[in-house]
């Protein structure tokens, strides 16, 4: 990715998703996050389950009313797109595909008319054979058969079906696609097939991916940028590469070393590196601070020295 | 083959599924063995018989399973001729399970120290306060913090790591020789898994359980395991010691899961997937079943199922590609690099074999 010239098609600013607010039992599944992806790039979000990375992703596609902060897609604010048109307009640019390939398809619909349900209410195709050959050329695009489309989804495999879910999520043309675990509900082996898919759906298209997993080794694999969320916060935003390699933050660290690595002699040997959470709730006050070049991390003012030095002895910067 | 240390001996494992559309062959005959205190991890993708394996050792199968042929042999007996009433004294005594899903696999409605403690009262014959208070200890020692006041609880009320703490203190109330764990961390976080697993590993250190451990996840399978059986469509296609499958396979199905994991230095524009889907086993196809997937198939692949090669006492793969006849190939890239740091290892180890004393070289052999 060519950062210098990239363009931001999605902006994250200070956003907050509360539930239950004001009762006793009030969560603060995202604690003022704030984030951007570059067009064209893979962002993936990780995390452990409870982090806020799902919420995030549903909030971005503007399935809750955010409790305070912004979210702006093409410079314009998400929660401005009241119209009915707006909406459908917003909906046709960004598009979500599911985690659990068994759940997210009606058993009652054929394929195609999965496929097609976004051109229809988008009003994308001429006619009925314009909408035939539409539904042909996404299941090609995506490594399935024309055939399969007057099928029902109870007769295709997981990695079908994941297939039949992505397919569907491009029918509409979006710059945007939010993959929510969209491999975890498969096979080693059929995983591989699905991320290969999506990288080369990106190449062609230009695509742009909000990639969520919990998944370490194979998020690094297809992003470019990674961010961790712990407890509903932005830890550390950075290269994956970078990340992977030169973890700043403790609980990035922590979470990398529990990686199991299909290496035995690695593993006899890996060290587990324990978080205390309680850290994060001592009362200071902190924000992203860019420790090295575009390698953001969560830090108090006088925790940024300390960062620095972890840079300097990671060579992310000079002294 | 026949180990005095072995706990357990499968031998010629046939199971089928009478469905509507006909017999499902989802074991075709497979064999192995489980020796004292080791893991033996079983590798596969959904579907390749895995758990139907160990559902049949413990007698647990669906009602229209038929056990075609084969035996299972704990302790000079065959499981497979027992009535339910005697494999229920067996199951939670002598073979216990750890199941994949922590949320469903306890009783909503029973206090966990009541679901830990019962396998003693059913087994034992204990009595309910002696139980429970035993329940307790186990409780302590699966990590389960403020276990006295938490006995009373709920399972709703804990989190998925802890609820699969007090599935895995249910298994190994009673000592079981065998434990098989069926996707034990499959639905937990990284950091949660790695506490599990470092657990199960201290527990089989105390009361030296052997376990069968059922897993897809290749990390995991690396830190936790003895030995390896890779499993595709119903049969077992490569086993051997955890360094001869993760450095040396031989089995093209193995080179494929292996390097179809990326690991945390993969790069590169798309990964090695192994293309397709697995077979049918309504209808398996004759010869090796992996074939069709196969971009190392030979002629005979499709005509006549290959036998197990032998490569080392320890390690067997069932690939014509072992064949003396066979053409001889070169394996994917990560492969090659994973065979490489084998050899380093291995030549590592032999110097300091030199450098002991002869007469412990001596003892080595033997």
């Amino acid at each position: 990715m060519d950062y210098e010239n990239a363009e931001k098609i999605l902006e994250v600013k200070h956003l907050k998703q509360y539930f239950n607010v004001g009762k006793a039992d009030e969560v603060r599944a995202v604690d003022d996050i704030s984030f951007d992806i570059y067009k064209g790039e893979t962002f993936g979000l990780v995390g452990e389950s409870g982090s806020g990375k799902t919420t995030t992703g549903r909030a971005i596609i503007h399935l809750y009313e955010p409790t305070s902060g912004e979210i702006l897609f093409d410079g314009k604010n998400v929660d401005s797109f009241t119209s009915k048109k707006d909406q459908r307009d917003f909906r046709q640019e960004m598009q979500m595909i599911f985690q659990d390939p068994y759940a997210s398809l009606n058993p009652r619909m054929k394929v195609k008319d999965i496929v097609a349900e976004g051109i229809d209410i988008n009003n994308l195709a001429k006619d009925d054979a314009d909408r035939t050959k539409q539904v042909e050329d996404l299941l090609e695009t995506v490594g399935l058969n024309k055939d399969h489309s007057s099928r029902y989804p109870h007769e295709f495999s997981g990695g079908q079906r994941q297939r039949i879910g992505i397919a569907r999520a491009l029918a509409v043309n979006p710059k945007f696609v939010i993959a929510d675990e969209p491999i975890s509900a498969l096979d080693v082996s059929i995983q591989a097939q699905v991320v290969n898919l999506m990288k080369q759906l990106q190449r062609e298209q230009g695509l742009t991916y909000l990639f969520i997993a919990h998944d370490l080794s194979m998020v690094k694999y297809i992003s470019d940028r990674i961010g961790v969320m712990h407890y509903g916060r932005m830890l550390e935003i950075a290269d994956a590469d970078e990340i992977y390699a030169h973890p700043l933050h403790d609980y990035t660290k922590s979470l990398l070393s529990a990686v199991p690595v299909p290496d035995p002699e690695f593993e006899r040997t890996r060290e587990e590196i324990a978080y205390d959470g309680s850290q994060e709730n001592d009362g200071k006050e902190r924000h992203l601070v860019e420790i090295a070049p575009r390698h953001w991390v969560r830090a108090a003012k006088d925790e940024i020295f300390m960062y620095k030095q972890r840079a300097q002895e990671a060579s992310l910067i000079k002294e | 083959m026949d180990n005095e240390k072995d706990i357990l001996e499968v031998r010629n494992l046939q199971v089928n599924f009478k469905t509507y559309a006909g017999d499902v062959k989802a074991i075709r005959n497979v064999s192995f063995d489980l020796r004292k205190g080791e893991t033996l991890a079983i590798v596969g993708e959904s579907g390749s018989g895995k758990s139907v394996t160990t559902r049949t050792i413990m007698g647990l199968n669906a009602s229209n399973a038929d056990i075609t042929s084969g035996s299972i042999i704990y302790k000079g007996q065959d499981l497979l001729k027992k009535s339910e009433k005697e494999m229920q004294a067996i199951r939670g005594q002598d073979i216990a399970e750890i199941f994949q899903d922590p949320m469903t696999s306890l009783d909503p409605t029973m206090k966990i120290g009541r679901q830990i403690a019962e396998p003693l009262m059913v087994h034992k014959g204990m009595k309910k306060e002696k139980a429970l208070a035993q329940a307790l200890e186990m409780m302590k020692l699966v990590g389960i913090t403020d276990a006295e006041n938490r006995i009373n609880d709920y399972p709703h009320q804990f989190s998925g790591g802890m609820r699969q703490r007090i599935v895995i203190a249910i298994a190994l109330i009673n000592y079981p020789e065998v434990l098989i764990a069926d996707e034990p961390t499959t639905a937990l976080d990284v950091t949660i898994q790695s506490q599990i697993l470092h657990l199960m590993k201290e527990l089989q250190d105390k009361i030296s359980t052997s376990i069968i451990f059922i897993t897809h996840d290749l990390g995991v399978v690396a830190g936790m395991a003895d030995r390896v059986a890779v499993m595709y469509a119903g049969k077992i296609v490569e086993y051997g010691t955890v360094d001869e499958i993760f450095y040396n396979p031989k089995h093209p199905y193995t080179w494929g899961l292996l390097s179809s994991m990326p690991t945390l230095d993969s790069s590169g524009d798309s990964l090695p997937s192994i293309p397709g889907t697995p077979p049918d086993l309504l209808d398996p196809p004759t010869g090796d079943a992996f074939a069709a997937r196969n971009a190392y198939a030979l002629k005979i692949d499709t005509e006549q199922e290959p036998p197990f090669f032998k490569v080392s006492d320890t390690h067997y793969a069932a690939t014509w590609l072992l064949h003396p006849d066979a053409p001889k190939v070169t394996p994917p890239a990560q492969i090659v690099e994973r065979q490489e740091k084998y050899a380093k290892m291995q030549k590592a180890w032999l110097k300091t074999q030199q450098s002991t004393t002869p007469v412990e070289e001596e003892e080595e052999q033997q």
